[in-house]
């Protein structure tokens, strides 16, 4: 009995798994396939490796992808923080819930308005400030911190949330000013958030490209918008390369992120644990 | 031995015998109210405490007596009235400069530092060069029995021994007040009657003056020297222990503190030496060695401690402060017994008894009929 249902659990797994990993699984096999045609098996080869590295379009987008998400993570931690912050430790200020709202607008706002809306905000701010000129890599930066705060906010007030208020308040107590409080106390503390935050603005960043169409101008393709573009005019398995090369370092940073992780949390338990039997 | 001239300029933590609180209490708590929107936490508070006292605020949740401890370390702003420590008025000192520490009821441990660490933040604060923070960390450290733990994170200690350090990263500051939010709230049972005496001890040793907030009224008579009972954001009574449990001065905290009968009934006789009451719910007048400053046919309680009650099988001779009952419940607890007694006119009564022999077959068992009698200087009669 107990055999049959774990088999047919273990069939519904492997049902799930293939639906959500099977479109990757493809890209990853075609991305060593010897034929031009994408959807032809034509022998192993990984000569679209080398092409990849000879197509100086496609590696100056990822050049500037790269530096885009980076510098997006750096700033939308930065600003996500005090936001977060903010939204969990003021209390209900005047204007406590406009706030919230509009920290977390973007998380629900389709992304063609954001895109939109940013767009005509860079236009009508050039032609009354002069500022910023044109489209570019600073408009793609500044679209993306936009959106890249919400999640850094709500990931970061969540956490404070469940962090004791009373450890902040000892600190105060000890005698150290709430600014230093904030940064020797609560942000070692909430690093593991910050961490999260960051590496979520990053490959939020990366990946997008409905916003980054709208307020890129010359000069400053990402990614995304080459590959798109690359797609419609027809599929190049070179465009499986790249997409093995991102996912197997996406899944590097995101397998050590969590081995560390797990391995923290045993740590810490065991030596809870240990305290727990020495008493 | 040398000292040093910075140890010489510290003041001493210790009482000074010289400064006697008759004269000027050392807190001074006046009028004190706090309101958060539409709802008063606290109201009207005046309390003074001497130098050296460990003082407790004893009351249920949502009294107010956390609202009062946060107020004096400054964690919230009182909505009217003055605190004055040492003769300092502190409404314009923010938190981080107070000469007040408190214990937290979580102990709120910085969980990235180690024990050591802990303890010395305090003083890192207060820019103590680096030399001395290591020896009074390791001093202070040794005082609650900790120095082994030096290096450990606060994961790594139990409970109990959190709140030593927790103690010690508090102590080792020297504050002139220290306050205790639920000191034993975070340990079990065994443990905590443990570390009640053990932590007065401390306390006793360094001299500081202390207030701490309990909803044990047990912990509360352990390690207090004096306990204001609260309720609904004001102080009800104040007095040592004994006082407030034995001199009663409302209902409240006649039931509040411990098990109590309370009879009500008015007065037929009032005089400076004894009062007479007469109750509907006992068959004889209540005889007690006391008068109040009332009238005759006045409404007033009879509080009398089970412990108090005395029963017997066989009638008392006496005219006052007795009655009758069959005994309804028994429960044993091995140093003492207690017995649920149904009065003729359906109240319950309790009554404690010590089992001082090991013979059961003379107590009283279920279903008799049993006499309860008390000696004039039992009860309490209470006008609120």
């Amino acid at each position: 009995m107990k055999g049959r249902t774990s088999y047919k659990m273990i069939i519904v797994l492997a049902l799930g798994y293939a639906f959500l990993f099977g479109p990757i699984v493809i890209l990853i096999v075609y991305s060593f396939n010897a034929s031009k045609l994408v959807t032809v098996w034509g022998g192993f080869s990984l000569k679209w490796y080398g092409e990849l590295l000879k197509d100086k379009g496609i590696l100056d987008a990822f050049w500037n992808s790269l530096r885009i998400a980076f510098c997006t993570a750096g700033f939308a931690t930065a600003l996500g923080t005090i936001a977060g912050y903010v939204m969990a430790r003021f209390g209900r200020f005047r204007g406590h819930t406009t706030f919230a709202s509009t920290i977390t607008a973007p998380l629900v706002m389709p992304e063609v308005i954001t895109g939109l809306a940013s767009l005509l905000l860079f236009v009508s701010m050039e032609r009354i400030i002069g500022w910023p000129q044109g489209r570019g890599m600073l408009t793609i930066w500044i679209a993306h911190v936009t959106f890249a705060t919400a999640f850094v906010a709500i990931i970061v007030s969540s956490r404070l949330r469940d962090m004791d208020l009373s450890i902040e308040e000892a600190a105060l107590d000890l005698g150290a000013p709430p600014l230093k409080v904030f940064f020797v106390i609560t942000l070692p503390i909430i690093a593991p958030a910050l961490i999260s935050g960051w590496l979520l603005a990053f490959t939020l960043s990366l990946d997008d490209l409905v916003i980054t169409s709208f307020v890129a101008g010359p000069g400053s393709t990402t990614l995304p918008m080459k590959v798109f573009s690359a797609a419609r005019l027809g599929i190049s398995p070179k465009i499986n390369a790249i997409g093995t090369l991102i996912v197997l370092i996406a899944s590097f940073f995101i397998v050590s992120f969590s081995i560390i992780s797990f391995k923290m949390e045993k740590k810490r338990k065991r030596e809870a644990q240990q305290a727990f039997e020495n008493n | 031995m040398t000292t040093t001239p910075e140890q010489k300029k510290e003041p001493s933590i210790g009482a000074d015998a010289s400064k006697p609180f008759v004269l000027k209490p050392f807190v001074e708590i006046i009028n004190i109210s706090k309101n958060f929107d539409n709802f008063v936490a606290v109201s009207g508070i005046n309390l003074q405490i001497a130098e050296g006292e460990i003082f407790a605020l004893l009351g249920s949740s949502g009294c107010g007596k956390s609202t009062l401890l946060r107020m004096l370390a400054g964690l919230e702003t009182p909505t009217t009235g003055e605190i004055i420590i040492d003769g300092q008025d502190m409404a314009s000192i923010p938190p981080f400069k107070r000469p007040i520490n408190m214990m937290f009821q979580s102990y709120a441990l910085f969980p990235h530092m180690t024990v050591e660490k802990n303890v010395a933040f305090g003083l890192k604060q207060d820019r103590v060069p680096k030399k001395q923070i290591k020896e009074r960390v390791m001093e202070i450290l040794k005082l609650v029995e900790m120095e082994a733990y030096a290096k450990r994170k606060s994961h790594q200690l139990s409970g109990g021994q959190m709140q030593r350090v927790a103690l010690a990263r508090i102590l080792v500051k020297r504050p002139k007040l220290l306050l205790l939010d639920e000191p034993m709230a975070a340990l079990d049972k065994k443990l905590r009657a443990q570390m009640q005496i053990e932590l007065v001890d401390i306390l006793e040793d360094v001299g500081v003056t202390c207030i701490m907030v309990t909803h044990d009224q047990e912990e509360a008579m352990t390690m207090a020297s004096r306990i204001a009972v609260m309720d609904k954001g004001s102080i009800i009574q104040t007095g040592p222990p004994s006082v407030v449990y034995e001199f009663p001065n409302s209902r409240f905290t006649a039931e509040f503190i411990g098990s109590v009968n309370l009879f009500h009934g008015k007065i037929v006789e009032d005089a400076a030496d004894h009062a007479i009451i007469r109750c509907e719910e006992i068959e004889n007048d209540v005889y007690i060695d006391h008068g109040v400053t009332g009238t005759a046919d006045m409404l007033v309680s009879v509080a009398i401690r089970p412990e108090k009650m005395i029963v017997t099988h066989d009638k008392p001779d006496e005219k006052y402060n007795w009655t009758q009952g069959i005994v309804e419940d028994i429960v044993y607890l091995g140093s003492f017994s207690t017995y649920y007694v149904k009065l003729t006119n359906g109240k319950r009564a309790i009554a404690t008894q010590a089992n001082l022999n090991r013979t059961i077959h003379e107590r009283p068992t279920w279903e008799q009929k049993v006499y309860l009698s008390w000696l004039p200087v039992s009860g309490v009669m209470l006008t609120k």
